[in-house]
């Protein structure tokens, strides 16, 4: 290997993690360096490659919902670690501990009796002002007085070599959870290297994490039951909420999975209500709970804040530590840290100036060009700005913002980054990159315990002076060495499998993961119903010598049925279009179509690859068929298309899904859609009075999809008492209605016996009398043609009974199952 | 007169189209007691039967009462009866506050301590979720806030202007309405006035609450009062270093006094609207809403 240091530039302004001011490379650094002397480029850029594909499997092992060309950034790790030696280490985390309990005694007092406030140690205006000071959260109180269970601060090392903070992380930090990824692959590229060394293990970190959520949970003798709150699968971690959860051990819920009864949180799950004692929470604090906080958010679990405040479940951070997120705030924490520690505050923040105080004000604007200028409060629209970049008239106009509202903005002094080195794979070299730690606390039952280790951040190129994952860049391991050899398993990773692991069903399989099964099977069957009947109109409309009649009946078929809007709503030709692609009209196959995507979404890890791109495909074509002047040959085209490509999906959720809980749900969704369209069908179609009409029964066929079994059986022409017989009767025809309502029962009675149900007796009676009605009486009428029309409207009516039957069932399922409320108990209206 | 006595009936009506299955409500419908006002009587009724209900105050020290519902039901009911005192406040000279500028600077934070009442007016200084700060507001009031002039008179003179530069229409705009807005098109009802106000004020560094309430209002002569032919209310209270809290209505160019009926006060409407709740189900619905203020001869 050539000198690796051969073209290492050695700026002379900041500070060097692997060089000191000599040029020599540092003690602790030495072991490191020598085996990366030993290495051939080949062998280095080998390891690097490694890394890449093992953060890439992970990526697909833990979220299945990455897209492979979509917006999902692979995580970049850099082959070499940042080295902190022990005893450099113990004053980080002595200082990074303090800085914890620090700021947990300013949320027990701003949430509390505000004697920072009245005393003037604290200004009001970084307290109230902040969007993240959540009144209503004043006076609760957190098991334990906890209000932090996990702290992130940001640290830079300054030329000097001392670290300073220059961020506080105390929403709900991230970062901890790449710590541990970045550790499980790095340790094993060098794993003799990472023994030798004695690096500090992460594993205690995560298991006092555990300990203290399990110990303040206010489990009232139960074992505690801990979920991980997240936004959900758009957020840009989620990932990284995913490989916690897992690695916690902690069902990864969304705010709809929670719900609140007699102030107690309930994680909905299939078999019913499971207590959550406590919420491990990736969602801001301020989208928690729409009843009392943000009321635009959806994300959130209403009556949760209730729940805290009666004491009856624990949330990590405590609802309102967003507020401490400010760069106005640690100007004043040397001044608090004396108060309410009796100590000097170890950790020194970077420079800053509040400008809230008038003199401050003055002073920050004489020296702007030396200065950057921030917002004070998260919400507000302000990005960062460097004085120096700005000419005289941008001066005197941010001069201006900044006297407006003096308390909505901080000057800081510059940061100067360490640098660190980076193996640079094309130019098969070490190359020096500014580098800021992400440095992790967790509350212990005996005050702070800290990381041993942290996310080293890496700038994205060169000359860059500003640190962040979002805007590129990669991430680091960080390496705490220690004296001597460290003993203590490490994390959870390397366990083997047995046979006590093996898991066949998710206990805690949540509702909303079978509601959207259920409604993909709802909406793939009512797509494909309604493509079925928007094809059969078409292709009529389009063929002029067809019987008119049989337009006319199918027209008011879909009118019946709510699909094709009302006759006086425009020309033939536009109320077609509506119905297929109309924006505007409800249940447009478009709409459906959306809909079914977006379940289909929220379902994605339970489809094959294939079968999602077919509906992306599906979606995006019929987003861009044109609304206002389609060509109907392409709109048939179009319609059979979609139609094959549905069936692939039927036919994959039929073969190849696992037939769990979420599966049954699934079949049963569809089996509901289909018996109220046929039957709704078929009974509109009775009472069109066009049932001995020979093209229309033709198309009623082929809105059963069962025409070629027509044909195969009786060589003829459509005839009313064989299709009534094949779309009503046939228990072997899986377009009929016996053959859907027996299924649904079915099923719903494996159901009750699982889920102790109540017997579906409305379903069960309608079944019977079906079963036993005789198509000879329309062979032989009373009276005649008269006679004829009575039966028809009877079996019209009875078929219409077995859909709003069906539809009840539908709702009653998702009460019981979905909802969680007890519709035995319908309050009726006084 | 040194008192008057009423008799309020507030009955919210949902209809919803479609079944609710679960439901918490808060409701701010009992008068708080304050120095100018008595509450003989307060009567919550709601139908359908909530299963649950907790009654304790808020933050800002208003009664809250919390519903919640945990069966379906097709609509919900929520009637307040209330009898209210309201006794006359100090009489105030408007030109003996301090200069509207003081005020700003007491309000700043300045590294000494702060008395109670300071810290209390603290709360109503900065944005809430319906009242945004910007120059524009600054820029809308500043004839209204010429150096030195008493900070009662300041507002006073804001109070007209809005009442003189606005129309009052119930059609204009709704709660969601921005405020630019509002101030753009010179329109809206009582709340965005309130809110309108309280963005002008807090925007120049003052602080200034909102208040929920009820107003007497005079039917026409020779016509009977109509019975659910009254509304909701809102107007501000500012505050001043010297008098304390000043109520302003905006939307009637008054001084609240014995016609003025306070329910609740709060940062803006979000922190104190009768009745808001989360639903799941329920379809789309609106209320409707019936207030009656009766005044009374004598206590009851």
């Amino acid at each position: 290997m050539p000198d690796l240091l051969a073209d290492y530039p050695l700026p002379e302004a900041a500070y060097h993690e692997l060089l000191d001011a000599q040029g020599q490379v540092r003690p602790h650094w030495r072991r490191l360096f020598a085996q990366l002397q030993r290495s051939s480029t080949a062998q280095l850029n080998q390891r690097q490659a490694l890394l890449a594909r093992q953060i890439q499997e992970n990526g697909v092992t833990y979220n299945v919902y990455a897209d492979p060309e979509g917006a999902d950034r692979p995580w970049e790790l850099d082959l070499l670690p940042n080295l902190i030696p022990a005893h450099e280490w113990q004053q980080i985390a002595a200082g990074v501990a303090q800085r914890a309990s620090l700021l947990n005694a300013v949320l027990a007092d701003v949430y509390g009796p505000q004697q920072l406030l009245a005393d003037g140690l604290l200004p009001p205006e970084l307290v109230f002002g902040h969007n993240n000071y959540l009144w209503p959260c004043q006076g609760v109180q957190p098991p334990g007085g906890t209000y932090l269970h996990l702290y992130a601060v940001d640290l830079a090392r300054a030329p000097d070599g001392r670290w300073w903070v220059t961020a506080d992380r105390t929403q709900a930090p991230s970062g901890a959870g790449y710590a541990l990824e970045n550790r499980q692959i790095l340790s094993r590229a060098f794993p003799d290297l990472y023994r030798d060394l004695g690096v500090q293990h992460l594993a205690g970190f995560f298991r006092t994490l555990q300990d203290t959520l399990a110990r303040q949970a206010p489990a009232d003798g139960e074992p505690p039951l801990v979920v991980l709150l997240t936004p959900g699968r758009f957020n840009e971690s989620y990932f990284e909420h995913l490989y916690l959860a897992r690695q916690l051990g902690y069902p990864l819920v969304e705010g709809s999975d929670l719900t609140v009864r007699d102030a107690t949180v309930y994680l909905k799950t299939l078999a019913g209500l499971r207590r959550v004692h406590a919420v491990l929470r990736r969602l801001d604090d301020d989208f928690c709970d729409p009843l009392e906080l943000r009321t635009d958010s959806a994300l959130g679990v209403p009556g949760l804040l209730e729940a805290v405040r009666q004491g009856r479940v624990l949330v990590a951070n405590a609802l309102g530590s967003g507020v401490l997120e400010s760069p106005g705030l640690p100007g004043f924490l040397p001044a608090i840290a004396e108060k309410l520690l009796g100590t000097p505050l170890l950790l020194p923040s970077i420079a800053s100036w509040w400008c809230g105080e008038p003199p401050v004000l003055e002073a920050a604007l004489k020296k702007l060009p030396e200065l950057l200028i921030r917002p004070t409060f998260p919400s507000q629209s302000f990005t960062p700005v460097f004085g120096r970049d700005l000419d005289a008239a941008q001066r005197e106009a941010l001069s201006e913002r900044l006297r407006a509202r003096p308390y909505a903005y901080v000057a800081q002094a510059l940061a100067q980054l360490s640098q660190a080195p980076v193996w640079q794979a094309d130019e098969a070299s070490l190359q020096p990159r500014a580098i800021g730690m992400r440095v992790f606390a967790v509350a212990s039952a005996d005050g702070y315990r800290v990381m041993p280790g942290g996310l080293t951040r890496v700038a994205a190129d060169a000359d860059a002076e500003v640190v962040s994952m979002q805007r590129g860049g990669a991430s680091k391991d960080t390496w705490v060495l220690s004296e001597r050899q460290v003993s203590g398993e490490p994390w959870q990773w390397l366990r083997p499998l047995g046979v006590a692991d093996l898991v066949r069903s998710d206990p805690f399989l949540p509702s909303r993961m079978v509601e959207n099964l259920f409604w993909f099977g709802r909406y793939s069957e009512r797509c494909e119903d309604s493509a079925r009947l928007l094809r059969i109109m078409l292709a009529r409309y389009v063929d002029d010598d067809d019987d008119p009649q049989a337009l006319q009946t199918a027209l008011v078929l879909g009118e019946r049925l709510g699909l094709l809007p009302e006759a006086d709503s425009g020309e033939l030709d536009e109320r077609l279009l509506e119905a297929l692609l109309g924006e505007e009209w409800p249940a447009s196959l478009r709409a459906n179509l959306q809909r079914l995507q977006w379940t289909a979404g929220s379902v994605r890890g339970k489809l094959s690859q294939a079968n999602w791109q077919a509906l992306v495909e599906l979606q995006r074509e019929a987003q861009e068929l044109d609304a206002e002047h389609g060509d109907f040959g392409d709109l048939l085209d179009f319609l059979n298309r979609l139609l094959m490509s549905l069936a692939a999906l039927s036919g994959f959720a039929l073969d190849d899904m696992t037939r769990d809980d979420g599966w049954r749900f699934l079949m049963i969704g569809r089996c509901i859609e289909r018996l109220q369209f046929i039957c709704d069908s078929v009974a509109g179609f009775l009472r069109s009075g066009a049932a001995q009409d020979q093209s229309a029964l033709e198309w009623l066929l082929e809105l059963g999809n069962s025409s070629i079994t027509y044909r195969t059986r009786y060589l003829a022409s459509a005839q009313l008492i064989p299709v009534l017989d094949l779309l009503l009767l046939d228990e072997q025809n899986p377009h009929s209605v016996l053959f859907q309502l027996r299924t649904l029962l079915r099923s719903l009675q494996r159901l009750g016996e699982r889920f102790e149900l109540p017997e579906e007796q409305a379903l069960a009676t309608l079944e019977q009398q079906l079963s036993a009605f005789q198509l000879s009486s329309l062979e032989n009428p009373l009276f005649g043609s008269e006679g004829v029309d009575a039966v028809l409207d009877g079996l019209a009516e009875r078929l219409e009974a077995i859909a709003q039957a069906a539809s009840e069932t539908s709702d009653r399922l998702g009460l019981r199952f979905f909802v969680h409320v007890d519709a035995s108990q319908r309050t009726q209206s006084s | 007169m040194t008192s008057a006595h009423y008799q309020i009936l507030h009955d919210t009506h949902y209809r919803y189209s479609a079944p609710v299955s679960l439901a918490q409500q808060l409701a701010h419908l009992w008068p708080r007691d304050c120095a100018w006002q008595r509450c003989h009587l307060r009567q919550l009724e709601v139908g359908p039967q909530p299963c649950q209900r907790r009654d304790a105050l808020d933050v800002h020290g208003n009664p809250l009462t919390r519903l919640v519902f945990e069966r379906p039901h097709d609509e919900l009911k929520v009637s307040a009866r209330l009898q209210v005192e309201v006794l006359a406040r100090v009489a105030l000279t408007l030109e003996n506050s301090p200069p509207w500028e003081r005020a700003c600077a007491l309000l700043t934070y300045s590294g000494q301590p702060l008395p109670a009442p300071l810290l209390e007016a603290a709360r109503f200084r900065f944005e809430s979720p319906y009242v945004r700060l910007k120059q524009a507001f600054v820029d809308y009031a500043e004839d209204c806030f010429p150096a030195g002039r008493p900070l009662l008179l300041a507002v006073r003179a804001l109070m007209q202007k809005i009442f003189t530069e606005f129309t009052f229409d119930a059609a204009a705009t709704q709660v969601a309405t921005p405020l630019l807005q509002v101030l753009e098109e010179r329109r809206g009802v009582c709340q965005d006035f309130a809110h309108l106000m309280l963005a002008c004020l807090r925007s120049r560094g003052l602080s200034a609450r909102y208040v929920s309430g009820y107003l007497l209002t005079q039917p026409p002569p020779g016509q009977p009062r109509l019975i659910g032919a009254d509304a909701s209310h809102a107007w501000i209270s500012v505050y001043c270093p010297r008098q304390g809290w000043v109520d302003f209505d905006p939307t009637n160019n008054v001084l609240p006094a014995l016609e003025h009926i306070t329910l609740a006060w709060g940062r803006d409407f979000a922190d104190v609207s009768p009745l808001r709740g989360v639903i799941l189900g329920g379809g789309s619905h609106d209320p409707e809403v019936e207030v009656t203020v009766l005044p009374l001869a004598a206590p009851v």
